[in-house]
């Protein structure tokens, strides 16, 4: 009879087990799932190292922060960390230790994101392979590494609330919300930040700058944001990092594409489109500029940047902007060639578009090796006079200074 | 499947689309005058014609040429003045290795095909996309000088 | 006792001979050649390079020229084509003296019959140092004459008469009485008779095919895309295979995932070696991308933490001290406390990689019974060893079929990529072609080592050195590719030209410091030892001139007064170009000279300055001594590819080094020459009768000093480190 019960026991123990497995792998599932929407691992991750053991550098204005290990390593990572802990840090900007977060971790966003579903994304972070790679001191002088001045800043700037639907707008348009404003954290690169490096809700998508690159306007304005980007568009370039007309994916969108949007479904893209078309339109930064009626063909004078759109360009633009092997290729109508500062273009130019897990046709050398700060000036000055039909000078003085701009 | 029609042929080919063109070209349909050097569209070995434009083979999935004309190195010899090309090209003693040479050769047949007016600048903007590591710039610039010329659109 | 030995040996080759004939028909003659023609330093270590691979096959035939029945001749070249036309230069060789047209000749590469051709021909086959006409022009001259002598006296017999009476010409004999036969109907009989001991070479006013300018053989295939090179092979049963080394040098793997691998469609096997990782594949694409999914863990080992800085660093060091004495001539250190003033300047050349258009490749079958190799290499002998020694096999079951070379300059004498190719293919039972994507090719080369070159000259009262000593600290590619370095200590191939400079001096002392990077493999590049020594000196006497006060030209005429072809290059040069004429403004010109595998170049570079910085190249002009011409066409297209070769790396070129590896992965970060900058190379030749020199590698060795002695002349600035662009100038 004990032996029955024994068993009986044992069963139910096992039944129990087999249970939890389940549901922690859903859990899990599930947590990989908002972890890929909120881009951990493109911050948590250096290049060339293992993946969510931290280390990669952000220059910010007032000094160079590393992002920290986030694999379940007990002494290096966050193996030992509460759930509560947890939370406190993603909802709060509060780490194990009682100090404050700088908020280029961006849990001005995260703390949108409910208990459970922040719970998820730790299930899944713990389940991956702990990697014992202990974190490197931030480089940050003074004032700004009195972290309890971040206190203050949390007071005036953090706003702890989860997110709350709306019940008036659709499920797809509360879906985009969530995604928009709370995993995805668009907001922290694509508005505008004050001087405290808060962002400014009352630009809320209007466009900003980060490291050098122009995070452009996704407001519903027709001129300058996205107004004019049809549903289908708006998925395509989630999905492909590429949209008809509105060109390819560079800089750190190139990743976010790379490393989030494409693996999330088509539901979620379409409700992030939903939500973005519905935004306050705002009309300000890099307008839209008119698709050019064609264009001619290769220039008669003999200056500089045509040479070297000739020598390294030409092969896959084509001199008409239209884009010689595929439509990917082409500049006509795109903003990076009307932006009179040329902050993506020259960050395109220096910096190339390296995703490797993007089709050929999506990708672009880096130009900042062989050709010096004159020679992308004349580059970038005939191409925003050829294709964006502006007469902006580019001085090699800017590109020296967009060189010394880099995120990480 | 995919349909392609190289040098006025139709082939089936049964090969991811994201696959360069170049390599459907030169493994798949084993016509290997068409070179590969870099794929990055920075050196113009795999330059091939689409519907007459010169295009870079090793950047272009082969997707996105379907239903278009695609000539390789192979399919010009029919045509007048590619023979004018090629025979410039023996004449000026242009190869070295010879290894660039087929994507020399597309890029400038595009340039002939394509300009009334040809001078050493329409050239620079022409060719400048196709590296050659043995340096046969000088030959390649005076023969297409040459046939520019006996067509009658050479204007200085 | 030696020349008995020769004899005994000439007895044997000539049954050697018989007895082809007898098995290919016709009238077969073998041109003994030499072995490697002095005066390069890098064709020597070649040639040693081979002894150390313990090859032991006594020497044999380098060539064979076949006249058949139908009065065609089939040449076997000992050379293989780099596309600088030296099969063709063979070929007009063998028609002038055998009196056939060019197009009566056909050059075979490979060996038809390997049977009898293979190892007679491997054993010493390279092609590289500018040596090819040079070691082969006077054996194929002999081999025609031989055979043309063979074929007048079956004529003559024929119609029984003297010999003398008769003479040959396109391809048939003619008699005393106007009576013609053809070649075809001869070579029978030509083929019993022995082989004369006294053959006549014609005079070189008798030539009419050698001296004019003649249509390369190799290049109708060239442009209609017909050419297979290596990467274009196919063979029933190959797959194609593509390799990712450790990134850093002497690193290894530790572990691979090939999970995702596996998944890409074509994929077939994964191949992890100690240092390697291959994937074969149905086609490239699958292999690149299934290399590109591959989880590798790398040990990066010792070199990870090397940067540039540090390779610098070190050769800035070595640069102070002493070397070992390459050569001392006269009391330089009493010529130095003597000399009226002294003048010092350090001189830096940068890694360099080959590049070749084509990346390397090689095709392998490796069987339980043989092994065969298709493959473009500049030496033959070593791909059968390396070969052999990877797969066990015997050197004789390794058959190399060598093919077309889509462009070297140096980086076929290095054989890594088929050692590396053979590796893989012994663990796979199919023949696989071996392709490097672009950029495991440009960060897996072997690297023109990085130099400093420390001069310091004793000048005299009227501004002319009386001697310097001369530091050169660098890697040794000598001792790399041989093994170690010969018991003198010195490199042969850093020194050369620095030992014995063309310039008249009373002192000379020469230092060779040996700085090994370590971090990367050392190699051969186009213009070799010769090209990194006149760099240095032709940069320095161009300073010295300029601290005299005195014009550059007249400067080196004045020290070079000894040499007379070199006085007669110059001096062409200097009509050509209107050296007197005044400069004008804005505008600067730069000059170097050298005497380089056996020729005498004169490089002129005119620049004008747009803005501070920008260089525009205005005019381009190469004077050539080769002695005598087998092939104007020829050498002009070879000082024209050579010169802006190697303007293309004095302007751009540099590799750089970042914990451990090769930063430069494709040509959008190692910049080439393009047309739109390439300006129209001047050659002019002198007229020569003496003995041919190399021109393959001339051009290259003298445009580095001409352009940054160009660029002082332009701009004032003493470029003393290559690539100029380093300095902050472009071509605008
Ligand atoms: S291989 Fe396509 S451009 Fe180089
Ligand atoms: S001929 Fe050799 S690369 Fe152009």
């Amino acid at each position: 009879m004990r032996k029955i019960i024994f068993g009986l026991l044992a069963y139910l123990l096992v039944c129990v087990d087999v249970m939890a497995v389940s549901s922690d792998k859903a859990l899990v599932a599930e947590g990989e799932y908002l972890a890929t929407a909120a881009d951990c691992v493109a911050c948590h991750t250096a290049p060339g190292e293992k993946p969510f053991a931290g280390g990669l550098a952000f220059e910010l204005p007032f000094g160079t922060l590393y992002t920290p290990n986030i694999t379940p390593d007990a002494e290096t990572g966050i193996g030992d960390w509460t759930d509560d802990e947890f939370v406190r840090a993603l909802q709060e900007g509060i780490s194990r230790e009682g100090e404050h977060y700088y908020p280029a971790f961006p849990y001005t966003s995260y703390t949108k994101m409910p208990r459970e579903d922040i719970l998820a994304i730790k299930a899944y972070l713990f389940s991956l392979e702990p990697v014992h790679q202990p974190a490197r001191e931030n480089d940050i002088g003074f004032p700004f590494n009195q972290r309890w001045g971040m206190y203050l800043w949390n007071f005036v700037f953090l706003d702890d609330k989860r997110f709350q639907p709306d019940l008036d707008q659709s499920e797809a348009w509360n879906r985009g919300a969530y995604l928009v404003n709370g995993p995805g954290h668009c907001g922290e690169c694509h508005t505008p930040r004050n001087i405290f490096q808060a962002t400014q809700s009352s630009e809320l998508f209007a466009g900003a700058d980060i490291g050098g690159w122009r995070a452009y306007n996704i407001t519903s304005s027709d001129s300058h944001g996205i107004g004019q980007w049809s549903e289908d568009q708006l998925v395509s370039y989630f999905r492909e990092g590429y949209a008809e007309g509105h060109g390819v994916a560079g800089g750190p969108m190139a990743e976010v594409v790379e490393y989030s949007l494409r693996h999330l479904s088509e539901s979620d893209l379409r409700a992030i489109a939903t939500y973005l078309k519905a935004t306050d339109p705002k009309a300000v930064g890099v307008p839209r500029p008119a698709v050019k009626p064609k264009l001619a063909g290769a220039p008669l004078n003999e200056d500089l940047g045509s040479k070297i759109f000739a020598d390294a360009c030409v092969s896959c633009h084509q001199w008409d902007g239209r884009g010689n092997q595929s439509p990917t290729a082409t500049l006509s109508g795109l903003k990076t060639v009307s932006d009179p500062r040329a902050s993506n273009l020259l960050g395109i130019l220096l910096e190339g578009n390296p995703a490797s897990s993007l089709p050929v046709n999506h990708r672009m050398p880096d130009f900042g090796a062989i050709y010096n700060d004159q020679e992308l000036a004349a580059l970038a000055t005939f191409v925003l006079s050829h294709f964006g039909r502006l007469d902006t000078a580019i001085e090699p003085e800017q590109v020296g200074e967009r060189r010394s701009l880099s995120l990480h | 499947m995919l349909t392609l029609n190289v040098n006025g042929t139709t082939h089936q080919v049964d090969v991811p689309g994201d696959m360069p063109l170049l390599w459907v070209i030169r493994d798949i349909l084993k016509l290997t005058g068409t070179k590969f050097g870099c794929g990055i569209a920075q050196c113009g070995a795999c330059t091939v014609h689409m519907d007459g434009k010169p295009v870079r083979s090793c950047v272009l999935p082969v997707q996105s040429v379907a239903g278009q004309e695609i000539t390789t190195i192979e399919g010009i010899s029919e045509k007048p003045l590619a023979r004018k090309v090629q025979r410039a090209w023996l004449d000026h003693e242009v190869a070295q290795c010879g290894y660039c040479q087929s994507g020399q050769i597309m890029s400038a047949l595009a340039l002939l095909n394509d300009q009334t007016s040809i001078n050493d600048h329409a050239i620079d903007l022409a060719m400048a996309g196709n590296l050659c590591r043995c340096a046969t710039y000088t030959r390649i610039r005076e023969a297409i000088k040459d046939v520019s010329e006996s067509v009658g659109v050479w204007q200085p | 006792m030696k020349d008995q030995q020769v004899k005994l040996e000439m007895a044997s080759r000539r049954r050697f001979l018989k007895g082809i004939s007898a098995a290919l028909g016709g009238l077969v003659v073998g041109a003994w050649l030499p072995p490697m023609a002095p005066k390069s330093a890098a064709a020597e270590a070649v040639a040693q390079g081979k002894a150390s691979l313990g090859d032991s096959l006594a020497d044999g035939f380098g060539a064979f020229v076949r006249v058949g029945h139908d009065g065609r001749v089939a040449l076997i070249s000992p050379k293989a084509e780099m596309g600088q036309g030296i099969q063709t230069g063979i070929a007009m060789m063998v028609a002038e003296e055998l009196e056939v047209g060019l197009d009566q000749i056909d050059i075979q590469e490979a060996p038809p019959n390997a049977e009898l051709y293979t190892d007679a021909l491997l054993q010493f086959q390279a092609t590289g140092g500018s040596t090819s006409t040079r070691y082969t022009w006077e054996p194929l001259r002999r081999a025609g004459a031989t055979a043309r002598m063979l074929l007048v006296r079956a004529a003559a017999s024929v119609w029984e008469t003297d010999s003398n009476l008769c003479h040959a010409r396109d391809g048939k004999v003619f008699g005393p009485t106007g009576q013609k036969i053809s070649y075809g109907e001869l070579v029978d009989l030509a083929a019993t008779y022995a082989l004369p001991d006294d053959v006549i070479l014609k005079r070189p006013e008798d030539f009419h095919l050698i001296g004019t300018p003649a249509t390369r053989l190799d290049t109708p295939t060239k442009v209609n895309g017909q050419a297979k090179f290596t990467i274009d092979l196919d063979m029933p049963g190959m797959l194609i295979t593509s390799a990712r080394a450790c990134p850093v040098y002497g690193g290894k793997v530790r572990q691979v995932d090939d999970k995702a691998a596996r998944r890409v469609p074509g994929v077939r096997d994964i191949v992890i070696l100690e240092d390697v990782v291959a994937v074969t594949a149905t086609n490239t694409w699958a292999c690149f991308q299934g290399l590109k999914a591959l989880n590798i863990e790398w040990d990066y080992g010792a070199n990870s933490k090397i940067d540039s800085a540090v390779v610098d660093q070190k050769l800035q060091d070595a640069i102070q001290r002493d070397g070992v004495i390459a050569t001392e001539k006269g009391a330089i250190d009493a010529s130095l406390q003597a000399a009226s003033s002294k003048f010092e300047a350090v001189y830096e050349q940068p890694f360099l990689s080959r590049s070749p258009l084509e990346p390397m490749s090689c095709v392998v079958h490796v069987r339980d019974d043989g092994c065969d190799l298709w493959v473009g290499t500049q030496v033959p002998g070593f791909a059968q060893q390396t070969a052999a020694a990877v797969t066990g096999l015997k050197p004789e079951q390794v058959k190399v079929h060598n093919q077309w070379i889509g462009g070297a300059f140096g980086r076929r004498l290095d054989f890594d990529f088929i050692t590396q190719a053979v590796r893989i293919a012994s663990k796979v039972s199919y023949p696989v072609k071996l392709t490097w994507s672009r950029e495991e090719d440009m960060t897996h080369d072997l690297y023109r080592p990085q130099y400093a070159d420390r001069m310091t000259a004793a000048v005299n009262g009227e501004g002319f050195p009386v001697g310097w000593q001369h530091r050169i600290a660098g890697g040794s590619i000598f001792a790399r590719y041989v093994g170690s370095l010969p018991a003198s200590g010195v490199d042969p191939d850093a020194v050369e030209v620095a030992v014995d400079p063309i310039y008249k001096l009373d002192s000379l002392k020469v230092h060779f410091i040996r700085e090994e990077p370590e971090v990367v493999p050392v190699s051969w590049w186009r213009g070799v030892g010769v090209l990194r020594s006149t760099f240095a000196i032709e940069c320095f006497v161009d300073e010295l001139a300029h601290n005299a006060g005195k014009d550059p030209l007249s400067y080196r005429k004045t020290l070079l007064a000894h040499k007379p072809r070199v006085l007669t290059a110059l001096d062409l040069l200097a009509s050509k170009v209107a050296w007197d004429s005044p400069v004008p403004r804005g505008r600067g010109r730069g000059l170097a000279v050298g005497e380089v595998f056996g020729s005498i170049v004169v490089t002129m570079v005119e620049l004008s300055a747009i803005g501070e910085k920008g260089v525009r190249i205005e005019r381009l002009v190469t004077v050539v001594d080769c002695g005598l011409v087998t092939n104007p066409t020829s050498v002009k297209a070879q000082m024209e590819g050579g010169t802006l070769f190697g303007l293309s790396a004095a302007l751009f070129n540099e590799i750089d080094i970042k914990g451990g590896q090769v930063q430069q992965e494709n040509f959008h970060a190692y910049r080439q020459l393009r047309i739109s900058e390439a300006p129209p190379v001047e050659v002019h030749i002198v007229p020569s009768a003496e003995a041919p020199g190399g021109v393959g590698e001339a051009g290259t060795a003298l445009i580095g000093p001409a352009l940054l002695n160009a660029v002082n002349a332009t701009f004032g600035d003493r470029v003393r480190r290559l690539p100029l662009v380093r300095s902050g100038y472009f071509i605008a």
